[in-house]
C-alpha cells in the first residue's frame, strides 16, 4: 500500500547533500538523498553505521553545525525548510517537527531536572498553563513507561538509567505532539518489552493524530514490525526504497541483500557471524561509480566508473546494475 | 572452570528527590533500589550475558564491577583476590585488567581529545607499548573496529553513533584487559559491522582466553554470543544458567515474555497483544513478595506475600519463581 505522494502535507526530500568542511578537507557525508514520508505514514530508514542517516535527519530538522554546507530540498508541508531562516525555523522545530536524538545524553541538559525539560518545551509550543503542564508532563512518563512519575520529574538525566534518558527524550520530542516526528534510533537502548510498548505509543499517534514518523534504526525487526516502506542506505546515498516486505522478500541492490544475510539468527549459535567483507567507503574521496562496488559480490566494471541511476518501478526504486545477478 | 570475577549479594540504593511538595509534607526522602543481593560470576574464555527490562539495574551491577561506584553490601573478587581491599599497585592492575566499555559513548568521551589522543593517553598510562610505538598502535586498535586510521586525528563529535560506540570499545580493547564488561556495546551498529565486532570478542576470546560481561537488550545476539545467561528484573536475578538451555526452555514467566517479544524479521504490524502487562515497576517502590507478581500471568496469592529465593527448584539451574518451571 502506496501513500499519496501529496506534496502539500507530509515531508519531501530530493537531491540532498551535506558537506563537512574540515581542516583535512570536505568530508560528503550525505550525497544526494531523496525521501518521501506522508501523514500517518512511518518510513524506516536503515543503512551501514556511517552512512549518513543522522546527518541526514539534522539536515531535514536544520540541526547541523556551522561547518556542514547543506543543498537540495527539504520540503514540510509545501514550505521549503532550507531557505528559511533560524528565527522562522523555531516554531517549526519541536511544535510540528520532534526529534528524537542517537544520543540522550547529547541533546538532554545535565543540570535541568527532566520534567522542567518537559516543561520548557510545552512553554515554547503551547498555551498550557503550569498545572496543565504538570498533568501532561506525567502522562507522558507514564506513556514512555517511566514509573512513579513524580519523582522521577524531580530528577536529573545522569539518575536515569540509559533507557530512561532515552524515554525521557522521547517525552519531550512528544510533548507537543509533533505532525512529523525524526526519531533517530528511538529504542536502541531498550529491552524488548519496552520496545514494544515504545512502537505501540508512536503507530497510535500515527494512527490517531496522523503523525508522520521517520525511523531511522539498525533493528530490522523493528523496519518490518513498524514500517510500511523502508529506505536503504549507504555511503551518503539511498541505495533503494520500497515497501519493507518487498525489499526484505526481494532486494533489488547489493547492498541490502548483503545486510540481510549479516543478521544474527541466521546461522548456528556461537558460529561467526556473516559481516560484508572488506572496509568502509571512505567519504573524503567519494568514488564516481557505485560506493558499495569494492565489497560487492555481483559487480562488474560499469559499477566502479559510473554510478548506477535511480531506477523507477511501480512501488520500489533502486540503483543497482547488478540487480539481476541478486 | 574457576571464576574469574566475581561478585556476590551486591547490594546498591540511590537516594532519589522530593518535589517541593514532598519536602514540606516532610515525606522521607525516597529510595532507588537499584540493585539487591546480585550475585554473578565470568570466568576466563566465558561469556556471561546480562539482559533485563531498562532500569533494573544492568549499568549499576557492570559500575560496581569495575569499581566505578561502591556497592552498599556485597563483594568483589578479581583472581581471587577481594577487589575492595586493593591498593597501589594492585589496584592500578586491577583497573587495567577489568575494563567497561560505556552504555552512551558521547558521555564517556572527552570532546576536547582526537580520538588518537584519547587512545594514546590509554597505551601509555598502563605502559602497554614503548612510546615510540604508539602511533602504530592506535592505528591498528582503530583497524580492529573497522574505523580508517585517520580516524585519530578527529574529535569525538565529528564521528557517527555507531562510530563513537567503536572507539569507546577500542579504548577498552587498548590496555589488553583480561575481563571486558560491555554495556550495551553494539546497539548502535548495523548488523554487518555488528558481526565484524561480535566477531572480534569471540576471536579475542579464543585467542586470550577474554573473560566477557555482555549487558544487551538483543536476545538474539545473547543467544548467538552467549554462555550463560542472568536474567534481572527490578534489581534481582530472577534466573541464570546456560543460554541454549534458558532459550529452549526459560522457567521464569518474566523470561518466557522476554523471549516472546522478541521481533521478528517477518514483516507485519505489531502482534496482537504486548508482552508484559500491568502496573509498571517502580525501583522507587518495589512490590512486596516477587517484584514480578503484579505483571505475571501465573501469580499466585502467596507471590505479593514472599520473595521466592533463587535456587535450583528442582532443575539444573536457578531461578526465583514459586511457579517454576509451569506456563
Ligand atoms: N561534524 C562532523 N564533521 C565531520 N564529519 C562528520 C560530522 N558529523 C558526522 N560526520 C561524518 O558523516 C558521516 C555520516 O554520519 P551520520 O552520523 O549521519 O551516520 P549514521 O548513518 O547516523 O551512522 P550510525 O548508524 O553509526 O549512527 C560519518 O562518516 C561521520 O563520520
Ligand atoms: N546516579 C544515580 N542516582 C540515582 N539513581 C540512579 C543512579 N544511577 C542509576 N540510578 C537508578 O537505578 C536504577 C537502575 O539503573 P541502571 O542504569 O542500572 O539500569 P539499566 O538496567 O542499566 O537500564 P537501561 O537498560 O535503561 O540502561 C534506575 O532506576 C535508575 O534511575
Ligand atoms: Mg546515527
Ligand atoms: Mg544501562
Amino acid at each position: 500500500m502506496m501513500a499519496s505522494r501529496d506534496d502539500s502535507t507530509g515531508l519531501t526530500v530530493r537531491e540532498l547533500r551535506v558537506v563537512f568542511d574540515t581542516s583535512r578537507g570536505p568530508i560528503f557525508a550525505v550525497d544526494g538523498v531523496a525521501l518521501d514520508v506522508a501523514p500517518g505514514e512511518v518510513m524506516g530508514l536503515v543503512g551501514e553505521s556511517g552512512s549518513g542517516k543522522s546527518v541526514s535527519l539534522r539536515a531535514v530538522a536544520r540541526l547541523l553545525h556551522a561547518n556542514a554546507r547543506v543543498t537540495g530540498s527539504v520540503r514540510w508541508r509545501g514550505q521549503e525548510l532550507l531557505s528559511l531562516s533560524d528565527d522562522q525555523m523555531l516554531p517549526i522545530r519541536g511544535a510540528q517537527i520532534g526529534i528524537i536524538f542517537q544520543e540522550p545524553m547529547a541533546a538532554l541538559n545535565p543540570v535541568l531536572p527532566i520534567g522542567l525539560q518537559i516543561e520548557e518545551s510545552l512553554i515554547a509550543h503551547t498555551t498550557m498553563d503550569k498545572a496543565q503542564r504538570q498533568a501532561r508532563a506525567l502522562q507522558l512518563l507514564d506513556q514512555v513507561g517511566i514509573a512513579s512519575g513524580a519523582t522521577r520529574l524531580a530528577q536529573f538525566p545522569h539518575e536515569f538509567s540509559g533507557g530512561m534518558r532515552q524515554r525521557a527524550m522521547i517525552a519531550i520530542a512528544l510533548a507537543a505532539s509533533p505532525a512529523l516526528l525524526l526519531a533517530d534510533e528511538p529504542t536502541t537502548a531498550l529491552d524488548v518489552t519496552i520496545q514494544d510498548q515504545i512502537l505501540r505509543l508512536l503507530l497510535r499517534l500515527k494512527d490517531e493524530l496522523g503523525m508522520a514518523l521517520l525511523l531511522v534504526t539498525h533493528d530490522l525487526g523493528v523496519v518490518a514490525e513498524t514500517c510500511t516502506r523502508v529506505a536503504v542506505m549507504y555511503a551518503g546515498r539511498v541505495c533503494e526504497t520500497g515497501p519493507t516486505a518487498d525489499v526484505f522478500a526481494n532486494p533489488h541492490h547489493a547492498y541490502t541483500a548483503a545486510l540481510l544475510r549479516a543478521m544474527p539468527g541466521s546461522g548456528p549459535a556461537q558460529a561467526k557471524l556473516i559481516p560484508i567483507p572488506g572496509m568502509a567507503p571512505r567519504l573524503d574521496a567519494p568514488s564516481p561509480g557505485c560506493a558499495f562496488a569494492p565489497r560487492c559480490t555481483v559487480s562488474e566494471p560499469l559499477c566502479t566508473t559510473t554510478r548506477p541511476p535511480f531506477v523507477q518501478e511501480a512501488t520500489r526504486s533502486s540503483a543497482c546494475y547488478g540487480r539481476a545477478r541478486l | 572452570m574457576s571464576a574469574l570475577l566475581s561478585a556476590s549479594n551486591l547490594t546498591r540504593r540511590f537516594p532519589g528527590n522530593r518535589g517541593l511538595l514532598d519536602m514540606l509534607a516532610r515525606k522521607p526522602r525516597p529510595v532507588v533500589h537499584a540493585l539487591s543481593d546480585v550475585s554473578i560470576d565470568v570466568s576466563a574464555g566465558e561469556t556471561l550475558g546480562i539482559v533485563g527490562e531498562s532500569g533494573c539495574g544492568k549499568s549499576t551491577l557492570a559500575r560496581c564491577l569495575v569499581r566505578l561506584i561502591e556497592p552498599d553490601e556485597g563483594n568483589i573478587s578479581f583472581d581471587g583476590a577481594d577487589v575492595g581491599s586493593l591498593e597501589g599497585p594492585a589496584r592500578r592492575k586491577f583497573n587495567r585488567a577489568v575494563q567497561m566499555v560505556f552504555q552512551d559513548p558521547y558521555a564517556s568521551l572527552n570532546p576536547r581529545m582526537t580520538v588518537g589522543s584519547t587512545l594514546a593517553e590509554a597505551l601509555r598510562v598502563h605502559e602497554i607499548v614503548p612510546a615510540a610505538e604508539i602511533n602504530a598502535r592506535v592505528a591498528s586498535l582503530l583497524d580492529l573496529v573497522q574505523l580508517p586510521a585517520t580516524a585519530a586525528t578527529r574529535y569525538p563529535h565529528e564521528f557517527s553513533g555507531g562510530q563513537r560506540q567503536r572507539i569507546g570499545i577500542a579504548r577498552a580493547l587498548a590496555v589488553e584487559p583480561r575481563v571486558i564488561i560491555a554495556d550495551e556495546p553494539v546497539s548502535a551498529l548495523d548488523v554487518s559491522v555488528q558481526a565484524q565486532i561480535v566477531n572480534l570478542f569471540m576471536e579475542l576470546q579464543e585467542r586470550l582466553g577474554l573473560a566477557l560481561v555482555f549487558i544487551t537488550h538483543d536476545l538474539r545476539l545473547v543467544r548467538h554470543m552467549t554462555h550463560r545467561v542472568a536474567v534481572m528484573y527490578l534489581g534481582r536475578v530472577v534466573e541464570i544458567g546456560p543460554v541454549e538451555d534458558i532459550f529452549t526452555a526459560p522457567r521464569h514467566p518474566y523470561t518466557r515474555a522476554l523471549i516472546s517479544a522478541v521481533p521478528q524479521l517477518t514483516p507485519g504490524l505489531l502482534r496482537g497483544e504486548p508482552a508484559v502487562r500491568g502496573e509498571l515497576p517502580s525501583p522507587l517502590s518495589p512490590p512486596s513478595g516477587c517484584a514480578f507478581h503484579p505483571r505475571c500471568p501465573i501469580a499466585l496469592p502467596q507471590c505479593a506475600a514472599e520473595r521466592p529465593a533463587l535456587d535450583a527448584r528442582g532443575g539444573t539451574w536457578p531461578v526465583a519463581c514459586l511457579r517454576a518451571d509451569e506456563a
